[in-house]
């Protein structure tokens, strides 16, 4: 794979595909989906582990004290839409569109993610000023464990953005560069998806 | 001496002079071995002027073969310590009847703990995986596993898992809480000091490496095979390893939850796992074994697939029940996720609840009783051959299914509550897993060793090592069942019952024959080594093997195949010979694409492990530097295009054709020449 190649990669180029390439992309995206898979055995565990400690608040505070609906439907909002910037993206790769569109369109999902660090970061502060820090009972803890694993995940997330817009920046998109973004999408909307999870259970669920 | 204040702790943390390990003779003794061993190997390979080599041939490698190679050394060195270890313990319990013996309380509670840490997380883990990386691509007919770069770098995350282990005996002591660091007993309250610790980001480290090597395994069965290998021609070996990958893509992520946040508690002081605060044990616990039952699994999957080859090979017979042998193991990875809790029968829950488990974990007794009967069935009439990878089969079938029947008891909640905690329990785990696993790893070893260096091993050599690990575990652990039926409770370092005596004196004889084996299998190795003349089998195929692996030259060429091979059966390259092609000219030669060599595997492994070094011991910078130094490694990576090098076709065809035509030279040697020099890796004269 040398200079700047027109391969074209199963669900970018749909149509005419290159064989050869077809199947190598077809090999690395397989091997992302089941590294997805056991992260989200990762986050059924965690999810496991807050259902159990649902009760254990040991006298502190519960879900009704810290929990909002209003913030986490700001958060939900904001990350759904990066999901959409994020498949613009894929879409101005797939048509070919110039590569400015395509960073503009990641430099968008990018931004959204940073506001929903954002909004994740300030809410981990407020809790821990209203005495709901990790270290306050079972529930506070397994909390903060669930929050904040999704919260590193798009943090990793952001990191990878920062790097494909250098990427697509320095090297056109190469199918190197295309393979990551692919990868980079799926991992971004499981991160979506974990987060309606997160939403229906933590949010609507404690505050029901 | 340096205090908590000043400078100090910001530069070292907590680790200051009392970290030195002068506490015991025994502890001083085997941390200056560590020391001694690591200085004379850095001064061998500086004396021999090796480093370059090392670091191009070996370390920045990613090819498959050399990382499987590197995963089995680390194996075989952490072996050598956990047998040592278990041998003071059987030592300390042969004469610590009414006496405190050699090692005190905390020492022994040491030992067992690394004991069980090493075996399961440092020799057992990265011996299948070796093995497994070694011969799956050989037998699918692929150039390589589908992510050489992330091969490398969970080798490197084990290397840098085993080298915290090993600090461990140098530096502060190690966990108490056994291989499986309950708490509360191992959280900041119980255990302050950095035992748990380093227990915890070993096998942190371990796991994340195993998770990684589960996909690479797992994708590159289901896309790298060979044309005409379909699944169902497949090897066992295969179709186990497989499994197995697919237990470790859902398995680990349990211990990688559980240990991070019994972290969280020793670190942030949450309170998951505490007693106070609304913390739960027993979900960690639950966590725990989700993963430790599949774990035993993992473990014991990739032998069942040795067994499999090597019974087939040396009764030159084609498997027996191919297709039973397969769904059984589907049916045993898939049982495996639902039987953990009968790993806490006694703990508080319901009866019902004990039932269900119970008859669950009796369930898996029937797959695993089909494949003895394959097994058997394979041998039936057909011309069984002693060699060594083969007595160990034999001796596995045996010893198996005694320890498979005391699981059925133990699996029995009502028996469960009585042998609960005693020796009953080490004695039945001992049986699955040397057995089941370190015979099948020895076997794999023996077996595919001429396919990694072009040389068989020592075949008197081998049988004596086979016949002190089989005595050895016989008199180490049988007695431990009567023992354990009378109340021996494990993990005892002092008993002041005078019935106990004999049998711990027999099993501390049975510890001096596993040290004998272990001793064994060095010289066997520095034996073989030293009459790799002789024993050397160019012809590639030295056990008149059945698949595709034996038909290439031996030691295996780093492009594998020097033209993609065609599957056209299960046993391939048995059929070729039969047919006169297996030594056919080739139609074309072609250019072959490998990966280039990269430090990224190791400066990701070892920056990983210098971070789990720097928490354990509150070096926060440490911490800090080998997790960016890691992402760095990874972030420098993506932006290095040209990592494929290219063969050429010609240089293909010169080594290819030289082999052919030293294959032609070489006279054939029949079975009854197997372990003789006559065997030069030509099993029957190649057709014209
Ligand atoms: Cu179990």
């Amino acid at each position: 794979m040398t200079a700047v190649d027109h391969h074209r990669h199963p669900g970018i180029n749909l149509g005419h595909t290159d064989p050869d390439t077809h199947e190598q992309a077809e090999e690395t995206l397989f091997g992302f989906w089941i590294f997805l898979m056991s992260d989200l055995v990762l986050f059924a565990l965690l999810f496991a582990t807050y259902a159990s400690m649902m009760g254990s608040t040991d006298g502190g505070p519960g879900p009704r004290d810290v929990l909002e609906l209003s913030s986490s439907a700001l958060e939900t909002g904001v990350l759904l839409f990066s999901s959409l910037t994020m498949g613009m993206a894929s879409l101005a790769m797939k048509y070919k569109e110039p590569p400015a569109r395509l960073q503009m369109w990641l430099v968008a999902t990018l931004i959204l993610g940073l506001v929903f660090l954002w909004l994740g970061g300030s809410e981990f502060v407020k809790m821990a000023s209203e005495g709901a820090s990790a270290q306050r009972s079972g529930w506070t803890s397994a909390l903060h464990a669930l929050l904040g694993t999704h919260w590193l995940h798009v943090a990793a997330g952001c990191v990878w953005l920062i790097l494909s817009i250098l990427q697509v920046a320095i090297f056109g998109p190469q199918s190197p560069v295309k393979l990551r973004l692919m990868r980079l999408a799926l991992f971004w909307h499981l991160l979506d998806i974990v987060w309606i999870f997160i939403f229906s259970v933590v949010y609507l669920g404690g505050l029901a | 001496m340096p205090t908590t204040e000043g400078w100090w702790p910001l530069v070292f943390g907590r680790l200051s002079f009392d970290a030195l390990p002068f506490y015991s003779a025994i502890a001083t003794g085997a941390a200056s071995l560590v020391v001694i061993g690591a200085v004379v190997v850095i001064g061998l390979l500086t004396w021999l002027g090796r480093w370059t080599w090392l670091w191009r041939e070996w370390l920045t490698s990613l090819d498959h073969k050399k990382i499987g190679i590197m995963y089995v050394i680390i194996a075989m060195v952490m072996l050598a310590r956990a047998v040592i270890e278990g041998s003071l313990m059987r030592a300390q319990q042969a004469m610590a009847f009414d006496n405190p013996g050699f090692l005190p309380p905390e020492h022994f509670a040491q030992l067992f703990s690394t004991h069980g840490s090493i075996m399961v997380f440092f020799m057992a883990m990265p011996f299948l995986t070796g093995i497994i990386n070694f011969a799956l691509p050989l037998q699918i007919g692929a150039r390589d596993v589908s992510f050489p770069l992330l091969n490398s770098m969970s080798l490197w995350l084990t290397a840098g898992g085993a080298g915290l282990m090993m600090a461990s005996l140098v530096l502060g002591k190690f966990s108490t809480g056994g291989w499986t660091g309950y708490p509360p007993y191992t959280d900041a309250v119980f255990n302050p000091g950095v035992g748990p610790d380093y227990w915890i980001f070993a096998v942190t480290l371990g796991s994340l490496a195993s998770t990684m090597t589960g996909i690479n395994i797992a994708v590159t069965i289901y896309k790298k095979r060979c044309r005409g290998m379909n699944p169902f021609r497949m090897p066992l070996f295969c179709w186990t390893s497989l499994c197995t990958s697919v237990l470790m893509i859902f398995a680990m992520p349990p211990l990688t939850v559980a240990t991070a946040l019994l972290a969280l508690d020793r670190y942030v002081g949450t309170h998951f796992f505490t007693n106070d605060g609304g913390g739960n044990m027993m979900n960690f616990a639950n966590l725990f074994w989700l993963f430790g039952h599949p774990e035993v699994y993992i473990l014991i999957l990739p032998a069942f697939g040795v067994y499999s080859q090597v019974i087939s090979n040396f009764s030159a017979k084609i498997l027996y029940g191919y297709d039973s042998l397969i769904i059984a193991t589907m049916c045993i990875a898939v049982m495996s996720f639902t039987v953990w809790v009968h790993h806490f029968f006694t703990m508080g829950q319901s009866a019902n609840l004990n039932a269900v488990f119970g008859i669950a974990t009796m369930a898996i007794g029937i797959p695993t009783g089909v494949k003895i009967f394959d097994w058997i069935l394979t041998m039936a009439w057909g011309r069984v051959r002693f060699t060594v990878p083969m007595l160990y089969a034999l001796a596995f079938m045996v010893l198996f299914v005694v320890g498979g029947l005391t699981g059925i008891l133990l699996a029995n909640p009502a028996v469960d509550f009585q042998v609960h905690n005693t020796v009953f329990l080490v004695a039945h785990f001992h049986n699955m897993l040397i057995p089941g696993l370190l015979y099948g790893m020895i076997a794999a070893y023996t077996y595919w060793f001429p396919k990694a260096f072009g040389f068989r091993l020592d075949e008197w050599w081998g049988r004596v090592a086979f016949g002190c690990w089989v005595t050895g575990f016989c008199l180490a652990f049988l007695p431990l069942y009567p023992l354990g039926l009378m109340g021996m409770p494990r993990r005892t370092q002092e008993f002041f019952e005078p019935d106990y005596l004999p049998f711990t004196i027999v099993a501390g004889i049975g510890a001096l024959f596993l040290l004998s084996a272990l001793t064994s299998l060095v010289i066997q190795l520095v034996v073989s080594i030293r009459r790799r003349a002789t024993l050397a089998v160019p012809g590639g195929d030295p056990w008149d093997g059945r698949t595709l692996e034996w038909g290439i030259p031996c030691p295996a060429p780093e492009y594998n195949f020097a033209v993609l091979p065609v599957a056209t059966s299960r046993d391939t390259f048995l059929a070729a010979k039969e047919d006169g092609t297996a030594y056919a000219p080739r139609r074309a030669y072609h250019d072959i694409e490998l990966p280039r060599n990269s430090m990224t595997g190791v400066v990701f492994g070892l920056a990983l492990a210098a971070a789990a070094f720097g928490l354990v011991w509150y070096m926060w910078w440490l911490a800090a530097l080998g997790v960016l130094v890691a992402i760095g490694a990874v972030v420098a990576r993506s932006f290095v295009l040209d990592t494929m090098r290219i063969i050429p076709a010609a240089e293909v065809r010169r080594q290819d054709e030289a082999w052919l035509a030293q294959v032609r030279r070489l006279p054939a040697a029949d079975r009854d020449h197997e372990t003789t020099p006559r065997n030069q890796g030509i099993a029957e004269a190649p057709a014209p």
